[in-house]
């Protein structure tokens, strides 16, 4: 081989004080960073392989560790960044498409930190959450036009099937095979626990995991893996899945080597074979396609189930989700540009896509403007990170919000963004044994609870500062919101006014 | 076996009428109503006239005949039980399909047999006596798909692209190996004896069930095709 062109991205510091030479460092990386030169007594490091994910940091018993970020750079060029260089590099040394994790990490306007929420003064109290009454529930399923009544004056309650959920958050699809078997049993516990739902992913459900069936919502994706009809009648909804944020327009494969055990089993497909899930569905070409896939399912299941609609915010989103408002399907899942993956090519995660603030402000607007946003419930995802990015969207328009990398970050994750690799050090993305054993579910469960229920103190405190009482009495609210640092464009989008107006 | 009469009834009538019968039924005047025994699990159907879209979508066990023609995404994501139709379908039969049987006397459309897989004991087997559209066993990744030709008034056995994306299972086609265009992902071979044998028992259901000469369908050319393992499809990827 020639010569290296990329100086490791990170360094090892360690405290030669407090180093004890215990090995705790090398038995906890699994990319083998730390080894002991056990004839000069000295622990080293192979910075190249080092991808920060800070276990060793963490499980360090003298805190002699710390990785910090090398400042030896090339020479510095805003054109040429110094990723950009060495994205370069990498492609010239291995004819390789780039492939990453997790959501797109680069400087692209985030509008929840562009958004501000109001707060009632003088005229319109507040309201103490910590002692009045505050409702969060939701209903997520198509609602009636109207109340009707019999010949008696009895409303004839004719509902839709409906997800209830007493906070409007839900974990959303991450398949067994992109996360961990004690990472699914952490989420699904916690949904229980919560009474929400989390999602399979397209992985299938794992036999152990039928119990939770009522908080689980069950994924039909292209590949159709582990669909069958008591899979189907398992869960709480049924979602299609379309299109994710982090790679809008193109499907997914799981390489035959990571189809192994329990997660052959579950996706249904012999141990060694690819998973190929096409970027199509080949049957959906049009939305009266997508329509007989809805009805499918719902026949299937006895229209008991809600049927979800996932799709990618993409440029013409507003049109894309008039249709499937009108598709019969129940609720429509938006899954923003920024959303995670266990792996997706770089120019797609980084390039493709829209975000989400926008996407749903112009989805709720269409909707509203055609007279079907009753037909669906909305539920947006694609990086909301926070109690109050979870208030932004509903007063938005959202009726509820998916959550995925800030409940990996409660079970552990350190968003090294290297899941692809398969050697996560902290028992999320991986499958190998001795790696997922790191998570406890019972901890990474109540942990996941810790999470959910500390949000749902803040969206109580957030409205109650509003005067409102009532999620539903948020829905669609964007009075209560205004802008700062937006074009007219942007304001005109989101249909708020400029801070100050 | 209980008798419904589908004249005039939508789909979501006549497939609550079976959903409620709890026993074996035939349906007659059928006309195009769509998912009829989506995900049935027992009991056997019927179908007299033209099944609609989606029929025995997600089928887990029943068997379903029928004596006509069939529309759009016969046996979409079965897995398991067996359908018979005594006639031609539309496009995308058997989709994702991951076990059970499906036997078409006529001709497919376009994309039959697309992503089909097996798994353990379960091994779904197509049967088209026809010809088959293009995209013939799009990302095919297991089990069989067998294309006999026996429609004389077709120019080809097969349409455009068959095969694309395979990676398991294996293809049987009624003709010569030079007489269709494949990618050049896949093996294709003159099919042998012992290649034959494992196709005979599904030809032997399909010649009884259609009253077709079994003898007349094996005393012919078969080619074989299974995926590349060596030039298979993958992406190159470097990590970042």
């Amino acid at each position: 081989m020639g010569i290296e062109y990329i100086y490791p991205e990170f360094e090892v510091v360690r405290n030669s004080d407090r180093c004890i030479k215990c090995g705790v460092c090398q038995r906890q990386c699994a990319n083998e960073v730390h080894k002991l030169d056990e004839d000069l007594n000295v622990m080293l490091s192979d910075e190249a392989k080092c991808v920060n994910c800070q276990r060793c940091v963490a499980l360090c018993p003298t805190r002699a560790l710390k990785i910090v970020k090398s400042d030896c750079r090339l020479r510095e060029n805003a054109n040429w960044s110094d990723s950009t260089i060495k994205e370069v590099y990498k492609q010239a040394s291995s004819g390789g498409v780039l492939l990453s994790s997790m959501g797109n990490p680069n400087p692209l306007p985030v509008y929840w930190d562009k958004i501000l929420i109001n707060a009632s003064q003088v005229t319109n109290p507040p309201i103490d959450p910590l002692r009045e009454p505050m409702e969060t529930a939701v209903f997520l399923g198509k609602k009636p036009e109207k109340i009707e009544r019999d010949e008696n004056g009895n409303i004839k309650c004719d509902l839709a099937p409906q997800i209830n959920l007493p906070v409007p958050i839900m974990f959303s699809a991450m398949s067994y095979g992109s996360i961990s078997y004690n990472a699914h049993e952490s989420l699904a516990r916690a949904a229980r626990e919560l009474g929400i739902c989390y999602n399979t992913g397209e992985g299938g459900l794992h036999k152990d995991f039928y119990e939770y069936g009522p908080n689980t919502i069950v994924q039909v994706a292209s590949g159709r893996f582990g669909v069958h009809e008591n899979y189907l009648n398992a869960g709480a909804a049924i979602e299609i899945k379309m299109g994710q944020g982090a790679k809008p327009g193109i499907g997914g494969h799981l390489p035959g080597a990571k189809i192994v055990g329990d997660v052959s089993k579950t996706r249904m497909i012999p141990e060694g074979s690819d998973a190929i899930s096409p970027a199509p569905h080949h049957d959906i070409y049009s939305i009266e396609d997508l329509r007989q896939l809805v009805f499918s399912l719902k026949e299937a299941t006895n229209y008991k189930k809600p049927i979800i609609v996932k799709v990618a915010a993409v440029h013409n989103i507003a049109a894309i989700a008039s249709g499937i408002a009108r598709s019969g399907a129940d609720i429509i899942a938006i899954d923003g540009f920024r959303g995670g993956t266990g792996a997706a090519p770089t120019r797609i995660r980084d390039n493709v896509g829209i975000p989400i603030e926008l996407a749903l402000a112009s989805v709720d607007q269409r909707l509203r403007d055609e007279g079907i946003r009753n037909n669906v419930s909305l539920v947006v995802g694609g990086s909301i990170r926070c109690a109050s990015d979870v208030v932004k969207a509903i007063a938005l328009g959202a009726d509820a919000c998916y959550i995925a990398t800030s409940a990996l970050l409660a079970l552990g994750c350190h968003l090294c963004r290297t899941c692809q690799t398969g050697k996560c050090n902290w028992g999320i993305a991986t499958q190998r044994p001795e790696l997922v054993k790191r998570l406890n579910p019972d901890i990474g469960y109540q942990r996941l609870v810790n999470l959910v229920t500390a949000w749902q103190h803040e969206i109580k405190e957030l409205m109650g500062a509003m005067g409102i009482n009532s999620i539903e009495a948020l829905k669609g609210n964007r009075l209560m919101l205004r802008g700062v640092n937006m074009t007219e464009k942007e304001l005109e989008i989101f249909n708020i006014s400029h801070a100050g107006e | 076996m209980k008798k419904i009469d589908a004249e005039n009834l939508g789909y979501r009538e006549l497939n609550n009428l079976l959903h409620e019968c709890h026993c074996d039924a035939t349906v007659t005047n059928c006309l195009g109503q769509r998912f009829i025994a989506a995900g049935k699990s027992s009991y056997n159907y019927v179908i007299e006239g033209i099944s609609g879209n989606a029929l025995g979508a997600y089928l887990n066990g029943s068997t379903i005949r029928v004596n006509g023609n069939a529309q759009d995404a016969v046996g979409d994501t079965m897995n398991a039980g067996k359908i018979f139709i005594n006639g031609n379908v539309g496009d995308a039969v058997g989709y994702a399909m991951r076990g059970g049987e499906i036997y078409v006397k006529g001709s497919a459309g376009y994309r039959a047999g697309i992503h089909m897989k097996a798994y353990k004991e379960k091994k779904p087997i197509m049967v088209i006596g026809g010809s088959a559209g293009s995209f013939l066993g799009e990302y095919q990744a297991g089990g069989l798909v067998v294309v006999l030709g026996l429609d004389k008034s077709k120019k080809h056995i097969v349409g455009n692209f068959p095969c694309t994306g395979m990676h398991g299972g294996k293809m049987f086609l009624r003709t010569a190996p030079d007489s269709v265009d494949f990618t050049g992902r896949v093996n294709v071979n003159h099919a042998s004896k012992e290649d034959l044998e494992e196709i005979k028992p599904y030809i032997s259901t399909f010649c009884k069930e259609f009253d077709v000469d079994e003898s007349e369908v094996l005393n012919a050319e078969f080619t074989v095709v299974t995926p590349d393992t060596k030039n298979p499809y993958k992406q190159m990827y470097v990590a970042n």
